[in-house]
């Protein structure tokens, strides 16, 4: 083997191709990390949930209007971003920046939703431990919303200005990827917090 | 036209044009400039091992001062809070800014070299995790300096660190610094999973890969998914001290157990993270000394592998007197036992390499063999504890305290000791001194189980540990006597040893290219390595490719005078994760200030929340973005984007 490495060196690819590239498993570090702590923080909630008394849920039932369709717009926005990318690997502009620009306004209605959500809550932070878990647990998968969003509006801007082609575009793909993993992720929270109560969790 | 984007790397020899070539290429800028932005892995490795220490020698001289006020009954030289404020920074210093940075210091400065490679995966990533470790241990050690250190024992149980109890800054500090230091944690621990995975030399098959890296990524692997655990929990403690939410509150429905468990799943794991690379470092260099290769090599990888795995699953064994159902402490009693059986072939291993090999004993073989023996101690104290109703009886007790500073002691700080004697010439192109390393030996061995071997019968005697003082007549005195002076014995070892480094970084021996004769690739470079580590890519085929004339493992021969030249610019070479085939040549960035500029916006920011100005957190927030804007702009250079290039130039 390592004679052949030697005697027959093949061609290799000079820095990321495509979406191929060391800068994507640094992303995926990335992202097994922040699922892990979306995994502790849904076990803080199982756990605590469990051990409660009775009448824990600040809400019994909580409303799927406008949570649900909120989510079902949180989660197109993904195919929105890929879309985005798809136009980056065929050397589209338009489409990029259609793609790009589309899920951004579509994650910016979705924090404005949910920053409604938490207005009209008629319980607060402190309220108890079930308030606090809620408002922390959404909270931080805000924060990381607004990251997205950041990432969103500056891969917009990179393609605006031509950066990216479809063999240079680590970038953009990472970027994807880690909006793809806001979404996912608040697929489980919105399970966790709005329908395992329908189901009968700590009920 | 784009410039080519594949490239055939030519190959060629080890030659004077070459090094020139690639050291202009590598360098850092000298002065003050480049120590603030240098990237190189030996650079950032080296600071890593000297802040790690200088925090061993501060926590050292935090358990002097407990041993004093605990050497005799009734003692009163520390009121009950200033001790409880030492022992809490005693432990967090120990486990937290020594007992991992250390290693991840050893890690970032040999794993490139051991792979065959220029430098980690991400530099950039590794020089930030190194300033924002030096950002948390400033940080919490301000704490410390104003009175408002950690007191409530490193694992910090609520209800006592809830502000009710606890109205101070104290826990704010300990919640907010435990954060910023999971940052360094994290991004630490993706680097080096992706070097292991990416970046190894050609030819070095996963089979191929030494001991000590096994070590270090199973440590990361488990860090990158439980560090998130305590980070949480110091967060929502925080929230629960500022913010009054109810996480910990049982009087509105929180659950103080939930500390407990997210403590411990991430508490457990980190111990194994902090014991695995030290092991890994016995496993590669006591060979060396036995003059044969370790015993059981594939064994020792996978029992290091399962270590890890197993460590998941342990962590309620801290928490057995906490009132949990039986099954679940059946469950976590039974992982505990079984986690014993990889320790054990790898303890196996060590006396199997010593048995069937020519010792040559040197002040590092003591070490690497007296772990093993210091290990079995600590490891049966664990395997009785991991049994519940001996765990009863025993838990809170200084027996506990006995076995945890077997094992931190034990099987991190001898080899590590071991280690810095095995690699010292590497690091500094000088040896240690032998004879005085013999009195740094045996003043350690010995001062270290005078202390704690009484310590179990403490224990057993009833002494319960955390208490600042107490009372004579309960049988405990002539035992706390003892421990303290075998506490000052070892410590004077511990700075015979900081003295020889000290004379040897001047005085020493010149060590040339391998002082030892040992077989892996850190020691084909030159002592200490050139910034670019390797001139030539060196290419592998064996385990042990400095030993292959002596050895004959397998057919071929590795390649390290010719191989891929890479000096079209600031190049490596990143390999499949398996067979570490070429696959593609690495575009490495330039030094740069954006780490250091994060890590100095990320300690702003913490301070802002620490004294709740928002101001102040978002000054810090807005330089966090601009560095990572910083950052990651694309960049040409590294072929995040196309080159600015007009039409006109081709046409």
């Amino acid at each position: 083997m390592a004679d052949l490495i030697l005697a027959e060196p093949r061609s290799l690819p000079v820095g990321p191709i495509g979406r191929n590239g060391i800068g994507w498993w640094g992303v995926g570090a990335l992202v097994a990390s922040e699922a892990a702590l979306f995994g502790y923080l849904l076990f803080s909630y199982f756990y605590v949930g469990a051990t409660a008394q009775p009448g824990w849920l600040a809400e019994p039932y909580p409303k799927l209007f406008p949570s649900l369709p909120n989510t079902i717009l949180l989660v197109a926005s993904s195919f929105v971003a890929w879309f985005g990318e798809k136009g980056v690997e065929k050397d589209n502009r338009g489409q990029a920046l259609i793609g790009f620009g589309g899920a951004f306004v579509m994650g910016a209605v979705f924090a404005a939703v949910q920053g409604y959500e938490w207005w009209m809550k008629p319980y607060g932070l402190g309220a108890n431990s079930y308030a606090s878990l809620y408002f922390v647990t959404t909270g931080l998968h805000m924060a990381h919303v607004l990251v997205g969003l950041v990432i969103l509006a500056a891969l917009f801007g990179w393609t605006a200005v031509d950066y990216f082609s479809p063999r240079r575009r680590i970038s953009v793909s990472a970027g994807v990827l880690y909006w793809h993993f806001v979404d996912v992720v608040w697929l489980f929270v919105f399970t966790t917090y709005y329908i395992t109560p329908y189901l009968g969790y700590a009920r | 036209m784009r410039p080519a984007a594949f490239r055939t790397p030519e190959i060629g020899e080890d030659n004077p044009i070459l090094r020139a070539r690639l050291h202009a290429i590598w360098e850092t800028t000298p002065g003050w400039r480049g120590w603030l932005s240098t990237v190189d892995h030996k650079q950032i490795g080296l600071r890593y091992i000297v802040t790690a220490f200088v925090l061993l020698a501060i926590g050292g001289i935090e358990a002097l001062v407990i041993r004093l006020q605990l050497a005799g009954p009734n003692l009163t030289l520390l009121t009950p809070d200033q001790y409880n404020q030492l022992f809490s920074t005693h432990g967090m210093t120990m486990i937290f800014l020594y007992a991992s940075p250390i290693l991840s210091g050893f890690s970032n400065y040999l794993w490139p070299l051991i792979f065959g490679s220029r430098d980690m995966a991400f530099p950039r990533l590794n020089a930030l995790s190194y300033w924002v470790y030096l950002a948390a241990a400033l940080f919490l050690y301000s704490g410390f300096v104003i009175g408002a250190g950690p007191n409530d024992g490193w694992f910090n149980y609520v209800p006592y660190a809830e502000k009710d109890y606890n109205p101070g800054l104290n826990q704010d500090f300990y919640a907010l610094g435990m954060v910023l230091l999971g940052i360094s944690t994290t991004v630490g621990a993706a680097n080096f999973i992706v070097t292991f995975f990416k970046t190894r030399a050609p030819g070095m098959s996963i089979n191929r890969v030494p001991i000590f890296a096994w070590g270090t990524l199973t440590a990361s692997v488990a860090n990158l998914v439980v560090v998130p655990a305590v980070s949480l929990a110091f967060f929502l403690l925080w929230m629960d001290r500022q913010y009054g939410t109810q996480f910990f509150k049982p009087e509105h429905g929180g659950q103080p157990l939930l500390w407990q468990h997210l403590f411990w799943i991430f508490g457990h794991p980190w111990v194994y993270a902090i014991v695995l690379p030290a092991m890994g470092m016995v496993s590669d260099a006591l060979p060396v000394f036995c003059r044969r290769p370790l015993v059981g090599h594939t064994l020792v990888a996978l029992a290091t592998v399962s270590v890890m795995i197993l460590g998941f699953g342990v962590w309620v064994h801290h928490m057995f007197a906490t009132g949990l159902p039986g099954l679940a402490m059946s469950f976590f009693s039974g992982a505990s036992i079984i986690i014993t059986v990889p320790s054990a072939v790898t303890v196996f291993a060590w006396i199997a390499t010593i048995w069937l090999g020519r010792p040559v004993i040197t002040t590092a073989f003591l070490f690497f063999a007296s772990m093993i023996l210091l290990f079995v101690i600590g490891g049966v104290s664990g395997f009785m504890t991991a049994s519940v109703p001996v765990d009863w009886q025993l838990t809170d007790t200084y027996f506990v305290v006995a076995h945890l500073h077997y094992v931190l002691i034990g099987i991190n700080v001898f080899p590590v000791v071991g280690a810095t004697y095995f690699w010292f010439p590497k690091f500094t192109g000088r040896m240690m001194d032998e004879r005085l390393g013999r009195w740094n030996f045996w003043t350690m061995f010995l001062g270290f189980n005078l202390g704690f071997l009484p310590m179990h019968l403490t224990g057993l005697l009833g002494m319960p540990r955390r208490v600042y003082t107490y009372p004579d007549g309960m049988g405990w005195d002539i035992l706390n006597l003892i421990t303290s002076i075998g506490s000052f014995a070892f410590a004077i070892g511990v700075l015979l040893f900081f003295i020889n480094c000290w004379r040897s970084l001047r005085h020493g021996e010149v060590a040339g290219d391998n002082p030892w004769g040992a077989p892996t690739l850190e020691w084909s470079t030159s002592s200490p390595p050139p910034p670019y580590n390797f001139a030539v890519i060196p290419t592998v085929a064996s385990r042990h490719p400095l030993w292959e004339d002596q050895l004959r493992e397998g057919e071929g021969r590795s390649s390290l005078f010719r191989g891929m030249l890479l000096d079209h610019g600031k190049e490596a070479i990143a390999t499949t994760s398996l067979d570490a085939d070429p696959e593609r040549i690495l575009e490495m960035p330039e030094d740069s200030y954006a780490p250091l500029l994060l890590a100095i916006g990320l300690a702003i920011l913490f301070v802002g929340l620490l004294l709740m100005r928002g101001i102040v957190a978002g000054v810090g927030g807005a330089l966090v973005f601009l560095a990572l804007l910083l950052w990651l702009w694309p960049r040409a250079s590294l072929k995040e984007r196309e080159p600015d290039q007009p039409e006109a130039a081709h046409g």
